[in-house]
């Protein structure tokens, strides 16, 4: 089965979901972290997006990228940022 | 965060959110989405208000009363709509089987229980996020 | 302990080759003839809308069919909401006054 651009544009965003994730692990500080889960819940709607299902999109676009990295915010506020 | 133009850019920025957070709740019978993400979304314009604006103007936007109310009578109100079910002596939570009417497909009023439904777990999503998120910052002090 | 890292390493490599083989085996991706796809499916996107008049499949399926299912979610997070109410909340300021 021959590859189209569709193909390699999912490959793209699958290979920011891995740097995403491990960025997330290397970064120490928290805070920094979880903005970077912030790109990582955005590439994944986008995956969710070619996949054909906008619920989920939507959901893990206000789920994560908002109530997570909001939530996490606030959090830091009480408790230290660094690991 | 006490900053001028963020007030502003949130003053111009924020209803649009909570409308379009309403939008989602109710035509989640028809587009995409559905009730636990414009929970969701509601629930963070009210957030980021308290963020933008300080937690005592957000408190006194949303005060306790109204969410310990939503809180405990969102789940209520789901189970009073299984009730219908009951009442026309249906298995609980029947939609058809109960003969609501279902509407015509693509209008704001189709699918029956579903939009009421709906409305109940995206109050009750975003009474949850607002709650969560007051609580915490309270602690902090 | 050189001895016990390369061990580590060995088994961690063991993990990926056993998960790497599983995934080698699943069927490709959105092809209509996937064991996912059987008779539960078919029945949804059949009668999904006539059934229940809603044109979103998915909120049919998680308002109407598995309507108990959202119902003991809703549930689950009131309790979650109840459990850190209770642990988090200092009692100074807000509530009525006894």
């Amino acid at each position: 089965m021959p590859y189209t651009a569709l193909d390699y544009w999912n490959l793209v965003l699958l290979l920011i979901l891995v740097a995403t994730a491990l960025a997330m692990y290397f970064i120490k500080d928290l805070l920094h972290a979880v903005i970077v889960f912030g790109a990582y819940s955005v590439t994944m709607a986008l995956v969710w997006l070619q996949m054909n299902s906008p619920d989920l999109a939507i959901t893990e676009a206000a789920a994560g990228i908002g109530m997570t990295v909001l939530m996490m915010a606030v959090i830091f506020r009480t408790t230290r940022r660094e690991e | 965060m006490r900053d001028f133009i963020l007030k502003r850019a949130a003053a111009l920025i924020l209803p649009f959110i909570f409308v379009y957070g309403i939008y989602v709740i109710l035509h989640g019978a028809v587009s995409p989405g559905g009730s636990f993400a414009g929970g969701i979304i509601v629930g963070l314009s009210f957030v980021a208000f308290a963020t933008i604006y300080g937690i005592e103007k957000g408190k006194a936007k949303l005060p306790e009363q109204v969410l310990v109310w939503t809180e405990s009578y969102g789940t209520l109100w789901y189970g009073l709509m299984g009730m219908v079910g009951l009442g026309r002596g249906v298995p609980f939570l029947a939609n058809k089987l109960a003969g609501v009417d279902l509407g015509t497909p693509g209008t704001l009023a189709s699918g029956g229980l579903i939009p009421l439904i709906g409305l109940g777990v995206g109050i009750r999503v975003a009474s949850t996020i607002v709650t969560l998120f007051f609580t915490m910052m309270e602690e902090e002090s | 302990m050189r001895f016990r890292n390369l061990c580590f390493l060995a088994l961690a490599l063991l993990v990926a080759y056993v998960a790497i083989m599983t995934v080698a085996e699943l069927p490709p991706y959105g092809r209509p003839d996937n064991p996912v796809h059987n008779q539960v499916a078919e029945r949804y996107i059949d009668g999904a809308l006539t059934e229940t008049g809603a044109l979103n499949m998915v909120t049919a399926i998680v308002l109407d069919y598995r309507a108990y299912d959202t119902m003991f979610e809703t549930i689950v997070l009131f309790t979650a909401t109840l459990a850190v109410v209770i642990t988090l909340k200092t009692g100074k300021g807000g509530g009525r006054e006894q």
